[in-house]
């Protein structure tokens, strides 16, 4: 069984490959092995049953009080004091698959990729797709495959950084694997979180997946041009993130016709320009 | 039409369900990580009990956890480990007058003042407490 998700057991580690680059294979986590939905599983509820505590002699508790993700927090704080000493300026990308997370990045880069030095790592489950669209651009990028894996993690970005030896001065775009759900929870070092979201997607969004919109601190509403066919109040849509988090910054723009991306790139210049001051 | 009933088919079936969250697993792999650490550590053999603290804002479904749980244990020092959880209530506090309230989900406003800045005190937790040894 993968490190990161609970179906298939023929599936193996993430895999982090430049294109053009050959595969080899790769374990994240050492707990891969494999099982059979044999339909036995035993469910523990221990929400409110008791029962005796007989110790005998050889039973010892240990205190432990640990962070169950303290790992992947160690590892993203590790990225995050390299991208700071660095100034890299390091944004995760996050959204449902198909709202138009790497479109968006195409556009971006495309377009200033003249004034800042771009990085790119690329998450998905599988397919070297979204890199070979990203190098097409002639821009350096890693792809992570996660296998069955929904989400990225800190210990991957740091593998995937090593290999895209990063310049100072900079900024990292790191694109999630699509879902709105597992990514929420693993810390990536990243300097800011973008949740991007779709009009094709129902207004109601941010409270049916609140996580991700609570730890994101840019709301990027996408596919704007498509507003005259689609059966949505943006209005209410923001209302609705706020309601979860009232300190999200929103960009409303259409990466297909251009349209409000230029206050995108000016927030994306003006944080560069923040951590190049930041001497 | 029978084209389009065939490819709703192919993408719920196939399409969708593989990309179910599942980030449980990894938490309950983060849990045997910990618990493997922490048994050598006090060169123990195996895990009879561990105790875990979930909030409620955690981004946690206890029902996953559980449903993943078997097979995350497997052969481990947790395969026969009893397993009890302590929920933990969420807790708030409104920046703007400074009541404090129960909070069940994360976009929960002040009851008071109908604010949505808060701090959360307490639900978000996500921590193996205690394990018992053998």
């Amino acid at each position: 069984m993968c490190g990161t998700c609970g179906c298939g057991s023929e599936s193996k580690g993430p895999t982090i490959l430049k294109p053009g680059e050959k595969e080899h294979e790769h374990s994240h986590n050492e707990h891969t092995h494999e099982h059979s939905h044999d339909g036995h599983h035993h469910h523990h509820d221990g929400h409110s049953h008791t029962h005796d505590h007989s110790h005998d002699h050889n039973h010892k508790v240990l205190k432990i009080e640990q962070d169950i993700l303290q790992n992947n927090q160690v590892l993203a704080a590790r990225n995050r004091g390299y991208f700071e000493a660095k100034k890299i300026f390091a944004l995760n990308l996050v959204s449902s698959p198909g709202s138009g997370k790497t479109s968006i990045l195409e556009r971006t880069l495309a377009d200033l990729k003249a004034e800042i030095p771009f990085y790119v790592i690329e998450g998905d489950q599988q397919t070297m797709n979204d890199a070979n669209r990203i190098d097409a651009l002639n821009i350096p990028v890693v792809q992570i495959n996660t296998g069955k894996g929904c989400h990225l993690e800190s210990d991957m970005v740091y593998n995937a950084v090593k290999k895209l030896e990063i310049k100072d001065n900079s900024i990292l775009m790191i694109e999630n694997v699509g879902n709105l759900v597992c990514p929420s929870m693993f810390d990536l070092g990243e300097s800011k979180r973008v949740v991007i979201i779709s009009t094709t997607e129902g207004e109601d969004k941010p409270i049916k997946y609140p996580d991700m919109f609570y730890t994101s601190n840019i709301c990027i509403i996408n596919k704007i041009d498509l507003l005259p066919y689609v059966n949505i109040n943006v209005q209410k849509l923001k209302d609705y993130a706020l309601k979860v988090n009232p300190n999200l910054q929103f960009f409303e723009v259409s990466a297909t016709t251009g349209e409000g991306m230029e206050a995108w790139y000016n927030w994306l210049k003006d944080q560069s320009k923040i951590l190049e001051a930041k001497a | 039409m029978i084209i389009i009933c065939f490819l709703f088919i192919y993408f719920v079936t196939l399409r969708v369900n593989p990309l179910i969250p599942m980030h449980e697993l990894s938490i309950a792999l983060g849990i045997v990580k910990i618990a493997e650490d922490e048994t050598a550590k006090a060169k123990a053999k195996k895990v009879t009990k561990i105790e875990l603290e979930i909030g409620v804002l955690a981004g946690v479904e206890i029902d996953s956890l559980n449903f993943v749980w078997s097979s995350a244990v497997q052969d481990t020092v947790l395969e026969n480990a009893e397993k009890e959880i302590l929920i933990i209530e969420g807790k708030g506090k409104c920046i703007d007058c400074n009541t404090e309230f129960e909070m069940d989900n994360i976009y929960d406003c002040c009851p008071e003042c109908g604010s949505n800045f808060k701090g959360i005190l307490k639900g978000k937790e996500l921590r193996v407490k205690a394990i018992e040894v053998i």
